[in-house]
């Protein structure tokens, strides 16, 4: 079976190769070199899954300690049911809500304290500060309180996601700089279409940093949430059952979908950012 | 906005918080002094009532003074050694974070070394490092604890691999963008003197990359934090913060979940304030203002 695991090797060392190789060469047409920025890291990729196969394969890695993935592969084809269930339960209900509320309440509080300085210079400090908590550990409460359903995780969503919005729109909103305010007051319009007008855009990427650093900590919060119970259905749920069975390669096909759907969620957010921001430098240099 | 600026608002902010925790917690620890007053048949006055919710000894949501009573009885008075001090349970925690930190911390300036002199590094690594943030860590810690006790290992070594992982991250990012930093005609000017990569390296990328490095710094012993708590959870509740919120959370003790949860909270502003302090002297010592802005 070693031969499995040098072969491996070998697969992972011509593809370094062939990577050194190409990121060297300069190709004159923009359309082939974006092709090749895109080959090179799926070719790493697909390196470290054949290296992965092999390794567990060649040595005979126990499979409670690291399934290959071709074993995660039929276990995600076989238990399809049960993983939609799961994604249903955790993240249509409890991460979906809790990451609109969470977003939604930091953004209108930011937009109130905006126009005290006061609450801005008493808000922000704080709300630096409990960025930094662990604000995990309040599920155990939140599971309390609102009971063993959605709910309680949603709860535990809205929190996490709550600070790092108003932080960011805070601070967004502050981003126009004086001469543009100046400019929109010799236009005399008035406090709500300066926002709309200038303010809004201006703080727009801000908000989006909230939103794409909320969409990985909303999944997070939901599924550790559900340790502390739930009912039986579930993403946290199913991970924390199954290792109890020892039952590896369903945790890890599990563990796939969560992060295929976090993947998802924070490309389909950096997306509607280009659309929104495209007139931000960091975006009109990458085009090039 | 000046520290002055700033106490003011802040001691406002939260002293309201304070306030409205109070209303909260006769507002929601009423229905249960209802229900014990009327099974006893008698009326309950306003004040009796406001009393009465601020001493229960499972509240439903425990007051401040309350937290901070059972603090002081877990921290102070309890002997260091014993299971049910805080201290000791926090020094699980924290042993745990530290060392997944500092590994966490050399994996990435390791890594961001490599991304900024190979260039296939660069393209093949990063998107994968970025990527990796899309697994939720935090999900499959318990999976990471149970497998790796199955082979043996045990103790502080998976928690702290769990705060590896997450503190690596950042460290990657601020660490390549701190190593870039210097513009070319920094460069140039190293060029010229004919320095050699490696020189380049420890006398102009390393010492500009010091600011990003520290920032990056103070999120990631925040977030090892996190991972070490959250490590805890799977063990069967033995020891440190986190095995105290979920024991917490079987028994219905919500004074010991909040008390765990306000050491968490210190726990982690105090290692914030370290990084910062190192951060502001390291700076200061290399002749730039705290801030990061070149002097």
């Amino acid at each position: 079976m070693i031969w499995l695991l040098v072969a491996a090797v070998l697969f992972w060392m011509a593809t370094w190769v062939l990577n050194e190789w190409l990121s060297r060469q300069n190709f004159g047409s923009g359309l082939v070199q974006k092709a090749v920025n895109l080959v090179i890291p799926l070719m790493f990729g697909v390196a470290i899954l054949v290296l992965w196969e092999g390794f567990t394969r060649g040595l005979d890695v126990p499979k409670v300690l690291l399934p290959p993935p071709t074993m995660i592969w039929q276990r995600i084809l076989n238990s399809l049911p049960i993983l939609w269930a799961d994604f249903q339960q955790t993240f249509l209900k409890a991460v979906i809500a809790g990451y609109v509320l969470g977003c939604g309440s930091g953004f209108l509080v930011a937009l109130l304290c905006d126009r005290s300085s006061f609450m801005k210079r008493g808000l922000l400090p704080l709300g630096n500060f409990v960025s930094a908590l662990p604000i995990i550990g309040v599920a155990p409460i939140m599971v309390m309180w609102f009971g063993f359903d959605w709910q309680s995780k949603a709860a535990v969503v809205v929190i996490m996601t709550f600070f790092p919005m108003l932080v960011n729109t805070v601070q967004g909103l502050s981003a126009a700089d004086l001469m543009q305010r100046d400019l929109m007051r010799t236009y005399a319009s008035t406090w709500w279409q300066t926002l709309t007008k200038l303010r809004l855009p201006a703080a727009a990427p801000f908000i989006f940093n909230a939103l794409k650093i909320n969409s990985t900590l909303a999944l997070i919060g939901a599924i550790v949430a559900e340790f502390f119970g739930t009912p039986i259905v579930g993403m946290g749920f199913r991970i924390s059952t199954e290792v109890g069975r020892m039952n590896v390669d369903m945790v890890w096909a599990e563990i796939a979908v969560a992060a295929l759907a976090g993947s998802a969620f924070y490309g389909l957010v950096a997306l509607v950012e280009r659309i929104v921001t495209f007139w931000h430098p960091s975006l009109r240099s990458g085009r090039t | 906005m000046n520290a002055r600026g700033k106490t003011i608002p802040v001691l406002t902010v939260i002293s309201v918080i304070v306030v409205i925790w109070y209303a909260c917690v006769v507002w929601m620890n009423a229905p249960f002094e209802y229900d014990k007053a009327k099974r006893a048949g008698v009326e309950i006055g306003f004040s009796q009532l406001v009393s009465n919710t601020m001493s229960q000894d499972r509240p439903v949501l425990p007051a401040a003074h309350q937290i901070v009573e059972e603090m002081y009885n877990t921290i102070v008075l309890k002997n260091i050694t014993s299971r049910r001090s805080l201290v000791y349970h926090g020094w699980i925690t924290l042993s745990a974070t530290l060392l997944g930190f500092i590994i966490g911390t050399f994996l990435g300036v390791v890594l961001a070394v490599g991304i900024v002199h190979n260039r296939a590094m660069d393209k093949s690594v990063m998107p994968w490092v970025i990527a990796s943030q899309t697994i939720p860590i935090l999900a499959i810690a318990p999976m990471i604890i149970v497998v790796l006790n199955a082979v043996g290992l045990s103790g502080l070594l998976p928690k702290a691999l769990i705060s590896t992982y997450l503190s690596f991250f950042p460290v990657v990012v601020g660490m390549v963008k701190g190593l870039r930093s210097p513009d070319e005609a920094q460069l140039d000017l190293m060029r010229t003197y004919s320095a050699s990569s490696a020189q380049t390296f420890w006398k102009l990328r390393w010492p500009s990359s010091m600011p990003y490095l520290f920032t990056s710094l103070k999120i990631a012993i925040a977030i090892s934090l996190v991972g070490a708590i959250v490590g805890e959870l799977p063990t069967g509740a033995v020891a440190g913060l986190g095995a105290r919120l979920l024991a917490g959370s079987y028994y219905g003790q919500t004074i010991q979940i909040w008390s765990a949860l306000f050491t968490a909270a210190i726990l982690a502003a105090v290692l914030v304030m370290i990084v910062g302090v190192a951060h502001s002297y390291v700076l200061k010592r290399m002749g730039q203002k705290p801030d990061g802005t070149a002097a």
